[in-house]
Parts: structure tokens; C-alpha cells; sequence
């Protein structure tokens, strides 16, 4: 992964200094609340119901295992003991106290860590492919290019003061597992005809209160031009973009109004001006960063591992059904992509105590060359893992609580903090995910429920990305009593989509049974038994889901 | 209100008197001095008894303000918030794109914490807020000794500056 050099470590340093410096200004009343309200959103630090939040900003998701120690460390030192991965591949503290942040950001520092731009009108923590460095459907690894990005974004001056916040993703593989449609500037890396690498580029997608699939506005940027073709799609967004209504301020608004293709003319004009400036890069500046991501020395090991075969016809059910759904090819003969869950009976979706995060940090020095990877599904993986390996990972992992058989289905349920804790919430989302989860556990015992994503919002701003969940579900105010929507067919995948509102908002009792009630009219309308939730429902409408929704006693 | 400067060769200091005129629509032209014009009145203003200045904001297209380039030695642009963040797109249109080497004055709603940034973007004169401290402005500028990207103060990434 990505090593800092004395220039990255000083930064980060002088980062915390001078956060150290607006938090005693604001305490002494040199900054006035507006004036620092700004500032500290730039680090992260939001106000919520009772307390601040702080995000911590974590590069396309990559992080070693020293430092998932110091994150635990800090969440022990300075919160109640638990954190929450969110769906950016951040860390969130709940409980900090603002005149300790200072001193979280000195102990981020010493591993190579930061809270820059994870909140405010600016370019914020790239995300990518969770599998990325490993798919074995990838073009080439994304991550170099991520951090070539971070670095271009990290304290723009230019950017620092956009319109509204700015979200890019980045993917490497065929399948896209970075849902870059729904950001505001979402890159593929390709190859064209003649062999060459470059980069697709989408832009104007987005979620919350007017969601929209990016258009792509050139096919084919080529790799070298990569810096240049983003600096001028920021600096045409910076100019262009609207400043006098929040709501309408995101470039998604910019490129709709334009259209696609005059927003592209005006960003080629721009580009065509500096492309052979100083962000041209260079052949030696992109080896120098592709040498950070270089693939670990991996053994070589049998695909076919007789352990695992055994492992697998044993009498240990539980390790089956887990093998099943959270262990992915990898590439290379012999290991296997393991994902963690972090979404079980235990905790809302996405949290993460302090103890565990010491545990994931020990398994991955023991069994993945001691890395890890938060996803933007709020789970953890490890990329490369030995399939002889497997049982005994798997039973570490069952202690401590990263088992639960269900990546990418049914209760693996994307889940915004809600009213439980946000201050624009309206709704819970908590609460509805965990009565799901409750309900959903016996069900995909007894049924193979096959992929299914459900994803749930307090609000409309769409932190926990319902527009996307297969099924979505989104918190709003109604006469001032929390209720709730149901979306039908969204998805963040390769054949992006938005979900459509099935019917009347529910209340917040009546949402597990109605969704129960879609998963059992999609058990019995399956053409087969492998056809997914999505192809049912694409094949067949809403109605069905509908009657069975709102009418159960037709159905 | 107090102005700031920085160059690179003299650093950051205030300015004690401020040469500039600023002269609204119609007010007559002075017998002699510098003058700072509103952009409505740029392209009637004829001769002008010393150096000429034009007062633009953040939402000024610059090719309109190609033609006079030549005539400009000062450019003043107006921050009606600090969150407004297209002042720093024009600095740099004007510096890089049309190659404009006058000053470059901040004006408006212009607090500490942002010069470091104003001042890559190719600002070099900054009127700071009414009532805020100058002492502390003074040292915005040494805020970090690190910058990733080519702005106008130096034109190298930091990925080819770590191999220099
Ligand atoms: S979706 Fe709304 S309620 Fe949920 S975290 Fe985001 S802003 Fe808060």
C-alpha cells in the first residue's frame, strides 16, 4: 500500500497544528461559530443530535493493521468504545469531544492517517473497489490512480470552496463495485482498440434529494491526461455551478441543465488549455505510484486445496454456508478474497467495537499479509487469504463476530446512523434495520434468497444509498411522525439503476412485515431458483410487489 | 480594515498606505493618483492620470477582461462570502490562461484561514475582514510547508518535487 514520505508525514502534521490553532481560536472567539463551521467540516468534524461527529478519512478503503490499532486505540481513548464504518469507506466516532480532537488527529498522524476534506463543499475521500489489486475481472488496479487523486485534491487550493461537496469512485474491474455511477465524477479504467489504458469518465451521477445515473462525457481520457481532464472538470463545475440554492448546487444539476455533451465541450476547451501543463503525468509518475500496490509475495499453492475440500464436506455446516456466500475467487491459485461481515445481530449495521477492531487487525497480520479493506457496504475484507487457511479463519472470525453468513444479501443491510444520531434525520434507521435482521435471520435459513441489497436512509440525503438498494428504504416526515418508503429495483452495480417508490409511506411497524411480504412474492415469482430479486422485479413491475405490499389478501 | 501583501521575496507584511482610489460609477477622475474603476466602467474609462485598477467579483467571465489586460495593474475582486469559492478559478484563469502578472487584490468577506489558499491561486494583496486580528492573518501564510499540486506559487507536482 501507499508509504508516506517525510513530505506526506509533514502534512499531515501541519494539519494538525493548524486545527489545533482554529479550535483554540474558536474557543477564545477569534473564529465565530460560521466562520469555523466551514473550517472544521473540512476535518470531518460535524455537529450532530447530541454530540460531534468525527470522520476519519480512510484512502479507497485500504488499511494496514497497524493502523486498525491505532483506530482502535483512539476509539477506546477518545469515544465510547465503538465506531462505524460508513458507506464513503470512512471511520466515524460518534461521542469525541472537540477540545480532544486535536489529539486525535496527532495520533492519526503518527500512522499515516488524517481526517482531511471527509466533510464540506470540497473533494472528499476517494472511494474504489473494495477487490481492487485482487478481481480477477480487473483491467488494471485502480489504486494507484486513487492516490494519484488524493494527492492532486488533498488541500486544492483552488477547490476548497466548491458549490457543494464532491464525490469521486473509482474502478478498476468489469463489474463495477464502486457504484461510480452515482457519483459526481465516477472513473472506469479501460483499454482502447489500440491497447492503451485510459479512463472513462462519468459524470453528474448522485443520490439524495434529485438522484441521477452519470452520463459518461468522454468515452476514452488517456491515462497521462488522468490529473489534468479532473482539474478541468473542477474548475468548470467551480465556475458554472450554482451557488444559490444548496439543493441545486451539485455538478448532477450543472450537467443536467447543460446537457452531457455541452458540459463535456466546455471541460475539452478548458482541458485542451492545460492538458500539456504540469499535471500532464508522466510514465515515471505513474510507475512510481503503481510500485506501492504491487501484489505480496504470494506462495505457490494448489487451487484445489485439500483441506478446504475436506473442510468442506465435513459435518460443519456453518463453514459451508459461509464458504458459500463470503469467500470470492482470487485470482491467484490457491488463495480466496474473504469478506468480513459487519452486519449482525449484534449492532447496527456498519459498527465496529474497539476490541474487534484489534482482533481484524491480529487476523490480518496471521492470515492476509496484514491488510485489510473497509467497502463502502460497510463491511471488511481480507484480499488475500490461503484457502488452507480457511477453516481456522473462519472459526476466528465466528468468535469474534465477523461470520455471519450473509455478504451481499438479505441482512447484509447498508444503514445510515438515523435519528439515532444525526441531526437531519427523520426517521430511525437503526431500529428498522435491526427488526429486519431479526426477521430476515430465520427466513434465509430456511430459503436461499440469493443476492439481495437493502439499503436504508433517515433521510433524503441518502447516506445509507436506498435509491440503489435492490430494495431501499428511506425515512420521511409525515404530519411530523416518522415514516417510511419502499423502493423497488435500484442498483449501484454495472447495470446502475434507481429504485422506484412502491406506494404509500409506512409506518415504522409496518415496515419489516411489508418487506417481508416482498421477499416472499419474489420466492414464489422467481423463474428459477437462481433468478436474483433484481431480475424479477425488472421482469415483472412493481405490481406484483405492490399487491403484495398493500393488498396481502389478494395476493 | 487592513490590507496585507506577500511576495515571495519580502514575505508577508502589512500595508501602511494603499495607493488606490476607488472610484465608484460616475465619480469625476482625479487630477492625479491611482484609480480602481467598477467593471461596468472599464471599457469607457479613457486616459487615467496614473496606474488603472478595474473592481470585478467572483462571477466575472475573464475574457471579458482580456482586452484591458494590458492597461490593468490591478485587479480587485470581491468575496461577498468566504465559502465562495470561484474568486479562486478566476485568479488562476486570469494568471495561467491569460498570462495577467499585475496585482491580484482579495477584498470582501476575506478571513485568515483562507489567504494560504488565495495566495496559490495567485492573489497578493488582501484587504481583511473588518475587526479580525493581523497578527494572526500574518501567519496564515506559514500554515504548511507542503503543497501536492502546481498553483501559482510553483508549478511542480509534489510527485515529481519527492524525485527532485
Ligand atoms: S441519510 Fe439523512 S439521516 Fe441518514 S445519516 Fe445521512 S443525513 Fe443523516
Amino acid at each position: 500500500m501507499y508509504q508516506y514520505d517525510a513530505f506526506d508525514q509533514r502534512l499531515v502534521e501541519e494539519r494538525a497544528a493548524q486545527f489545533r490553532d482554529q479550535v483554540v481560536r474558536r474557543i477564545d472567539g477569534r473564529l465565530t461559530e460560521d466562520e469555523f463551521k466551514p473550517l472544521r467540516l473540512q476535518n470531518g468534524l460535524y455537529m450532530q443530535l447530541h454530540a460531534y461527529m468525527l470522520r476519519i478519512a480512510i484512502p479507497y478503503g485500504l488499511l494496514s493493521s497497524t493502523q486498525m490499532r491505532a483506530l482502535a486505540e483512539i476509539t477506546r481513548e477518545y469515544d465510547k468504545g465503538y465506531a462505524h464504518w460508513t458507506t464513503r469507506q470512512n471511520l466515524q466516532l460518534n461521542w469525541p469531544r472537540l477540545e480532544d480532537v486535536p489529539k486525535i488527529l496527532e495520533a492519526l498522524a503518527k500512522v499515516q492517517m488524517h481526517a482531511i476534506q471527509t466533510s464540506g463543499n470540497c473533494i472528499r475521500n476517494i472511494t474504489s473497489d473494495p477487490y481492487a489489486g485482487v478481481a480477477a475481472d480487473e483491467v488494471a488496479d485502480p489504486r494507484p490512480y486513487c492516490e494519484l487523486l488524493r494527492q492532486w485534491s488533498t488541500f486544492h487550493p483552488e477547490f476548497a470552496f466548491l458549490p457543494r461537496k464532491f464525490k469521486f469512485a473509482v474502478t478498476g474491474g468489469a463489474e463495477d463495485r464502486a457504484a461510480i455511477a452515482v457519483h459526481d465524477i465516477g472513473i472506469r479504467v479501460v483499454r482502447n482498440d489500440a491497447g492503451e489504458l485510459g479512463f472513462s469518465f462519468l459524470v453528474g451521477g448522485g443520490q439524495g434529494r434529485t438522484p441521477l445515473i452519470a452520463p459518461v462525457i468522454r468515452e476514452f481520457v488517456p491515462e497521462l491526461d488522468l490529473v489534468s481532464y479532473a482539474e478541468a472538470v473542477l474548475r468548470t463545475y467551480n465556475r458554472l455551478g450554482r451557488r444559490d440554492n444548496k439543493y441545486k448546487a451539485r455538478i448532477k444539476i450543472l450537467v443536467k441543465q447543460e446537457g452531457p455533451e455541452a458540459f463535456a465541450r466546455q471541460v475539452d476547451e478548458e482541458h485542451a488549455r492545460i492538458k500539456d501543463g504540469p499535471l500532464k503525468l508522466t510514465r515515471e509518475d505513474v510507475d512510481a505510484f503503481r510500485r506501492f500496490f504491487r501484489p505480496p509475495i504470494y506462495e505457490v499453492l494448489p487451487d484445489d486445496e485439500p483441506a478446504l475440500a475436506g473442510a468442506l464436506l465435513g459435518k460443519q455446516r456453518g463453514f459451508s454456508r459461509w464458504f458459500a456466500q463470503n469467500v470470492v475467487e482470487h485470482r491467484q491459485p490457491g488463495y480466496a478474497i474473504v469478506n468480513l461481515s459487519c452486519k449482525s445481530k449484534d449492532l447496527p449495521p456498519g459498527d465496529v467495537t474497539a476490541d474487534q477492531m484489534d482482533a481484524v487487525a491480529d487476523l490480518a497480520d496471521r492470515y492476509s499479509f496484514g491488510g485489510v479493506v473497509v467497502t463502502h457496504r460497510q463491511n471488511l475484507v481480507f484480499t488475500d487469504v490461503r484457502k488452507r487457511d480457511l477453516p481456522a479463519l473462519y472459526a476466528e472470525l465466528l468468535e469474534h463476530g465477523f461470520a455471519t453468513p450473509n455478504f451481499g444479501k438479505l441482512t447484509d443491510i447498508i444503514c445510515c446512523p438515523g435519528l439515532d444520531y444525526c441531526a437531519l434525520a427523520n426517521a430511525r434507521s437503526i431500529s428498522v434495520a435491526a427488526e429486519l435482521t431479526a426477521r430476515f435471520d430465520e427466513l434465509s435459513q430456511v430459503y436461499d434468497v440469493g443476492d439481495l441489497h437493502l439499503n436504508i436512509s433517515g433521510c433524503i440525503n441518502a447516506c445509507g444509498h436506498h435509491h440503489v438498494g435492490h430494495i431501499g428504504i428511506l425515512g420521511i416526515d409525515k404530519n411530523g411522525v416518522e415514516h417510511y418508503q419502499l423502493m423497488l429495483g435500484g442498483s449501484s452495480g454495472t447495470d446502475a439503476s434507481l429504485g422506484r417508490v412502491l406506494g404509500r409511506a409506512l409506518t415504522h411497524d409496518e415496515v419489516a412485515p411489508a418487506v417481508e411480504r416482498v421477499v416472499l412474492a419474489y420466492l414464489s415469482l422467481r423463474a428459477t431458483d437462481e433468478e436474483p430479486f433484481l431480475e424479477t422485479y425488472r421482469r415483472l413491475g412493481p405490481m406484483p410487489f405492490k399487491e403484495a405490499v398493500y393488498e396481502p389478501h389478494h395476493a | 480594515m487592513s490590507l496585507i501583501t506577500r511576495d515571495p521575496e519580502r514575505g508577508a507584511r502589512l500595508v501602511e498606505d494603499d495607493p488606490w482610489i476607488e472610484l465608484d460609477t460616475d465619480a469625476p477622475l482625479p487630477a492625479a493618483g491611482d484609480v480602481v474603476v467598477p467593471m461596468a466602467r472599464l471599457a469607457g474609462v479613457g486616459d487615467v492620470p496614473g496606474r488603472l485598477g478595474v473592481r470585478v467579483d467572483g462571477s466575472t467571465d475573464p475574457e471579458a477582461l482580456v482586452a484591458a489586460l494590458p492597461r490593468l495593474s490591478l485587479i480587485v475582486v470581491e468575496l461577498p462570502k468566504f465559502t465562495d469559492g470561484r474568486a479562486y478559478s478566476l485568479a488562476r484563469l486570469l494568471r495561467d490562461r491569460h498570462g495577467y502578472d499585475g496585482s491580484l487584490r482579495a477584498v470582501g468577506h476575506v478571513l485568515r484561514d483562507q489567504l494560504f489558499f488565495l495566495y496559490r491561486c495567485g492573489f497578493d494583496t488582501f484587504d481583511l475582514a473588518a475587526g479580525k486580528d493581523v497578527d494572526d492573518a500574518l501567519k496564515a501564510f506559514e500554515d504548511f510547508s507542503i503543497t501536492y499540486q502546481p498553483a501559482e506559487d510553483h508549478d511542480q507536482p509534489i510527485w515529481r518535487r519527492r524525485r527532485a
